[in-house]
C-alpha cells in the first residue's frame, strides 16, 4: 500500500496539534503529521491538492507573537509549531441569479452591503494563504471594478480565513465570487468563436457527420479516424 | 549537514528532438511499461456480473468485498425511509452538482448526498483545460476523431458522439453563470493544445479550470434549494421491485447513524478510485476517490466496462516526498516544457498521448536512467524553464501561476529549476456501462462522470472528463429526473437489501472460509500503525 513518506533520515520535532504535543519527523505537510500521530482528519480535508480550501489551518511558532495561516496540506511542520485545523468558517451567502440581476453594480450593496465598510486594516490581506491581495480586491469591488477583482482573485480557494480575522465582519471570499460571476456573465460579452459554434450545432451543422460515424463498423472507424 | 537532493548534480539538459516513436514500438513501450498492459498485480474476478474478467487486485478486492452494514441487516429496515425523493444524487463533484441544478430546475424532488463538502471532488483539481471544438480548423466531428484515436479505438462511437456535439452548449451555460475562461485579444475563448489531438482544442482559467467552475456551481447549487446532505456517503443502494433501484443508505460521517433514502431514480456520480492507489502507485486524486459507486452498483448487478483501464498520469510531482502524486498539467509539455532523463536526454516526444508518455518515464526509471530521490523512488526532470525561453519571460508564470505557487511553498521554483515527476493515478477510464442516457444495466439507476465507463475507451485525452462531467451531468440529471416521474409507484414493503445477501452468498461459495474486505472504503487509512511507519 502506498504510504506519504517522510525524507530518508528526517530528523524528529516537536509539533503541538490542537494543544497536544507530539513527536513528528520534519518534512511532512500539517495533514500529515496529523495521519503519523493517529488522528483521523474527515472535516478539513479535501483535494490534498491546495485548492479545494477545506483545510485553512491557524498556526504559532515558539517565541513569536504572531498568528499565522496555512492550507494544511500545503504546509511543512516546523519545529516547535503549534497547529489548529478551522475546517469551516460560517459564512452569510447571498442568494441571487447572476444572469437576472437587474444592475450587478448596485445589487453589491443590496447582497453584501457591508461590502463598503472596509475599515482598511488589512488583516485579510495578511491572512490569505494564496497571497491575494484581499484588501485591495474588496475596494475594487466596492467601487464597480469588477474586472479588477477577477483579476486580482482567481486564485481564491474560498478558506474562508479572512472572514475569521475581518473587523467589519464582511465575507471577502463571496463578494469576490460575486464580482467575478458578474464580470463574467454581463460585463464580458460572449465569446464569438462559441456563439458561432453553438449555432452551427443547433443547425444541425455536424449531425449527418457524426451519424455517420457513430454507425461505421469497428475497421471503418479505425481507418477513418486513425491517421492524424 | 544539509541532505542531498536531486537538484544537487542537475546534468547538462541537451534540447536535441527526442526520437519519433512508430506504431509497433509505441505498441511494444505499452506492453512492456504501461500498467495496464502488465500481468503483474491483476486478478480475475470470480462473482458478479462481470465474472472471468481480469482487473487490478485493488479493484478486485473492493468489487469481491462484503457489505459495511455486517450480517443480519435484512431485518434492519425501519418501517419508513428517512426521506423519500424523485432523484437521489451520490456524489458532489462536476457531474453531481451539473445534474442537481438541472433536475431541480425541471421539477424534480431531489437529494444530493457527498461524503465530504459539495464540490471535493477530482473536478475542482482539474487544472489543465476542457476540450471544446471552436476553431475555424476544427469541428465536434474532429473532435471525435481525434478523442476516439486517443481511446486506441476503444470508445464508445455513440457516448462519443453526444460528448462532442453538447460540448458547446454546456460551455455556454457556464460562460453565463459567470465562469471566466481565458480569451483572446478578440474576446474569443483562448484555445490551445492538449496531447493527442490535433487541433487547438483546450479552453482554460489559467491553471485553475475546476476550481473556478466549481466555485461557482457551488454557489448556485447551494442556493437552488435542492436538499443537500454533505459528510453523508452512501454505503449500499436498495433494491426495489423487479431487480430495479429503489434508493440507498447512507452513513452520516459524524455520528454514524444510518439514513434511508427512497428514490424514484437513483443518480451514481461517485467519481473515481485514485485513493485505492493500484499498484502502490501515488495519485492526483480526492481525498474521497474510492470507488464507493462501482462497489455499490456492482452489488446490485450493474455491469462494468473497462474495469481494466485506469491513467496513469505522467506527470505527478515524485519529490520533495511530501507532494507525491500531486500533478502538473499537461498543459506544460503543450506550452513547451520538455523532459530529460538523468543523463540529460529527451526520451519520448512530449505531446505523445498520456499512456505513451507515462510508460516511456516507467522505462527510463526501470532501465536506470531515473533521478533518484532521497525516499528512494525516482523520476525524470520536467523542466518549464524552456516555455519562458520559447514564449517569452514572464509565460510560466502568468499561465501556470498555481504550478509556481504551489511548489515554491515546497522550495522549488520551477521557472528557474525542473520538477522531478513519475507517474501518478489519474482517472479511472472505464467504470458502470451506460448508454448515451446514463442508464445501466439495472432499471433506475443512472450514472455520471468519472464513475462511468464507455465514452474515453481506454485512454481519455486530456479535457475530455472535464467536459464530460458537465455534458453527461446536464443530460442524466435531466433523464433521471424525467423517468423518475413516469416511474410505476411502488412502496416501501417493496424494498429490499436481497442482492447484498444473494453476493455475500455468491462469494461465501467462491471464497468458502477466506477473510474478505469490507467496501465502499470511504477514505484511505494514511494513520500510523504500529505495522505501518511512515518515518
Amino acid at each position: 500500500m502506498f504510504q506519504y513518506e517522510a525524507p530518508e533520515g528526517a530528523r524528529l520535532i516537536q509539533v503541538w496539534i490542537n494543544g497536544k504535543e507530539w513527536t513528528v519527523p520534519e518534512g511532512l505537510t500539517l495533514i500529515q503529521a496529523m495521519w503519523y500521530t493517529g488522528h483521523e482528519v474527515i472535516h478539513g480535508i479535501g483535494c490534498l491538492g491546495g485548492v479545494c480550501g477545506a483545510c485553512a489551518a491557524v498556526y504559532r511558532m515558539p517565541g513569536n507573537f504572531r498568528l499565522f495561516n496555512a492550507l494544511a496540506c500545503q504546509t511543512l511542520v516546523k519545529e516547535g509549531m503549534a497547529f489548529s485545523l478551522i475546517a469551516s468558517y460560517p459564512t452569510q451567502r447571498a442568494h441571487y441569479d447572476i444572469e437576472t440581476l437587474p444592475d450587478p453594480k448596485e445589487g453589491l450593496f443590496e447582497l453584501y452591503p457591508e461590502s463598503a465598510t472596509c475599515r482598511n486594516c488589512n488583516a485579510c490581506t495578511e491572512v490569505c494563504p494564496q497571497g491575494i491581495d484581499v484588501r485591495t480586491s474588496v475596494w475594487q469591488a466596492a467601487f464597480g471594478d469588477f474586472k479588477g477583482v477577477a483579476e486580482s482573485t482567481m486564485s481564491c480557494v474560498m478558506c474562508g480565513l479572512c472572514v475569521s480575522r475581518c473587523i467589519a465582519e464582511m465575507a471577502p471570499h463571496e463578494i469576490a465570487l460575486y464580482a467575478r460571476r458578474a464580470y463574467g456573465s454581463r460585463e464580458l460579452p460572449f465569446p464569438e468563436n462559441l456563439r458561432h459554434r453553438i449555432d452551427a450545432v443547433h443547425s444541425g451543422s455536424f449531425d449527418r457527420d457524426l451519424e455517420r460515424l457513430s454507425h461505421l463498423s469497428l475497421e471503418e472507424l479505425k481507418q477513418e479516424c486513425g491517421v492524424k | 549537514m544539509t541532505p542531498s537532493t536531486p537538484y544537487d548534480h542537475l546534468p547538462e539538459f541537451d534540447p536535441t528532438e527526442p526520437v519519433k516513436i512508430d506504431p509497433l514500438d509505441r505498441k511494444n513501450l505499452l506492453d512492456r511499461y504501461y500498467p495496464d498492459y502488465r500481468t503483474d498485480h491483476k486478478s480475475t474476478l470470480m462473482v458478479g456480473p462481470n465474472a472471468g474478467d481480469i482487473v487490478p487486485d485493488e479493484i478486485a478486492e473492493i468489487l469481491q468485498s462484503r457489505s459495511l452494514l455486517g450480517k443480519g441487516r435484512s431485518n434492519e429496515i425501519p418501517a419508513q425511509p428517512d426521506i423519500e425523493v424523485d432523484l437521489l444524487i451520490i456524489g458532489g463533484g462536476g457531474a453531481g452538482m451539473t445534474a442537481a441544478i438541472f433536475a431541480q430546475e425541471s421539477g424534480a424532488r431531489v437529494l444530493l448526498a457527498t461524503k465530504l463538502r459539495v464540490g471535493d471532488s477530482n473536478t475542482v483539481m482539474a487544472e489543465g483545460g476542457i476540450q471544446v471544438a471552436l476553431g475555424e480548423d476544427d469541428s465536434p466531428v474532429q473532435h471525435f476523431k481525434d478523442a476516439y484515436r486517443g481511446g486506441h479505438f476503444t470508445g464508445d462511437p455513440e457516448l462519443l458522439s453526444v460528448l462532442v456535439k453538447e460540448g458547446p452548449d454546456i460551455i455556454g451555460w457556464l460562460i453565463r453563470k459567470g465562469v471566466l475562461f481565458d480569451r483572446d485579444p478578440t474576446g474569443n475563448l483562448s484555445l490551445r493544445k492538449g496531447g493527442g489531438t490535433t487541433r487547438h482544442r483546450l479552453i482554460s482559467a489559467k491553471d485553475y479550470t475546476g476550481l473556478e467552475i466549481i466555485r461557482v456551481l457551488k454557489e448556485d447549487l447551494l442556493n437552488s434549494g435542492v436538499t443537500i446532505w454533505e459528510f453523508s456517503p452512501a454505503v449500499e443502494l436498495l433494491q426495489g421491485p423487479e431487480g430495479s433501484c429503489a434508493g440507498a443508505i447512507l452513513r452520516d460521517v459524524d455520528n454514524g447513524s444510518l439514513k434511508w433514502v427512497k428514490a424514484k431514480s437513483v443518480l451514481l456520480a461517485t467519481g473515481g478510485t485514485g485513493r485505492l492507489h493500484i499498484g502502490s502507485f501515488a495519485t492526483s486524486n480526492h481525498f474521497g476517490a474510492t470507488g464507493d459507486g462501482l462497489v455499490m452498483s456492482y452489488r446490485l448487478g450493474a455491469r462494468l466496462v473497462n474495469m481494466e483501464s485506469f491513467q496513469y498520469h505522467p506527470t505527478g510531482v515524485i519529490y520533495p516526498s511530501e507532494m507525491a502524486g500531486m500533478l502538473i498539467t499537461e498543459a506544460v509539455r503543450g506550452a513547451g516544457a520538455r523532459m530529460f532523463n538523468a543523463h540529460g536526454k529527451r526520451f519520448v516526444p512530449e505531446l505523445e498521448t498520456r499512456d505513451v508518455v507515462a510508460a516511456a518515464i516507467i522505462r527510463e526509471c526501470e532501465e536506470g536512467r531515473g533521478v533518484r530521490t532521497p525516499s528512494g523512488h525516482s523520476g525524470v526532470y520536467l523542466d518549464l524553464t524552456s516555455i519562458d525561453r520559447d514564449m517569452g519571460e514572464g509565460t510560466v508564470a502568468r499561465r501556470f501561476p498555481n504550478i509556481v505557487k504551489l511548489m515554491g511553498k515546497h522550495q522549488v521554483d520551477c521557472t528557474v529549476q525542473p520538477i522531478l515527476v513519475y507517474p501518478t493515478l489519474h482517472y479511472q477510464n472505464g467504470g458502470v456501462s451506460v448508454d448515451v442516457s446514463g442508464h445501466t444495466s439495472i432499471p433506475g439507476l443512472y450514472v455520471a462522470g468519472e464513475v462511468s465507463g464507455g465514452v474515453h475507451g481506454k485512454n481519455r485525452l486530456m479535457g475530455n472528463s472535464l467536459l464530460e462531467v458537465f455534458v453527461y451531468g446536464r443530460r442524466v440529471g435531466l433523464i433521471a429526473s424525467q423517468e423518475s416521474s413516469a416511474r410505476k409507484p411502488f412502496s416501501w414493503h417493496e424494498v429490499s437489501l436481497g442482492h447484498v445477501s444473494r453476493f455475500e452468498a455468491d462469494l461465501e461459495k467462491e471464497f468458502p472460509g477466506t477473510p474478505l474486505s469490507e467496501a465502499p472504503v470511504l477514505f484511505p487509512d494514511y494513520r500510523k500503525h504500529p505495522d505501518n511507519t511512515m518515518a
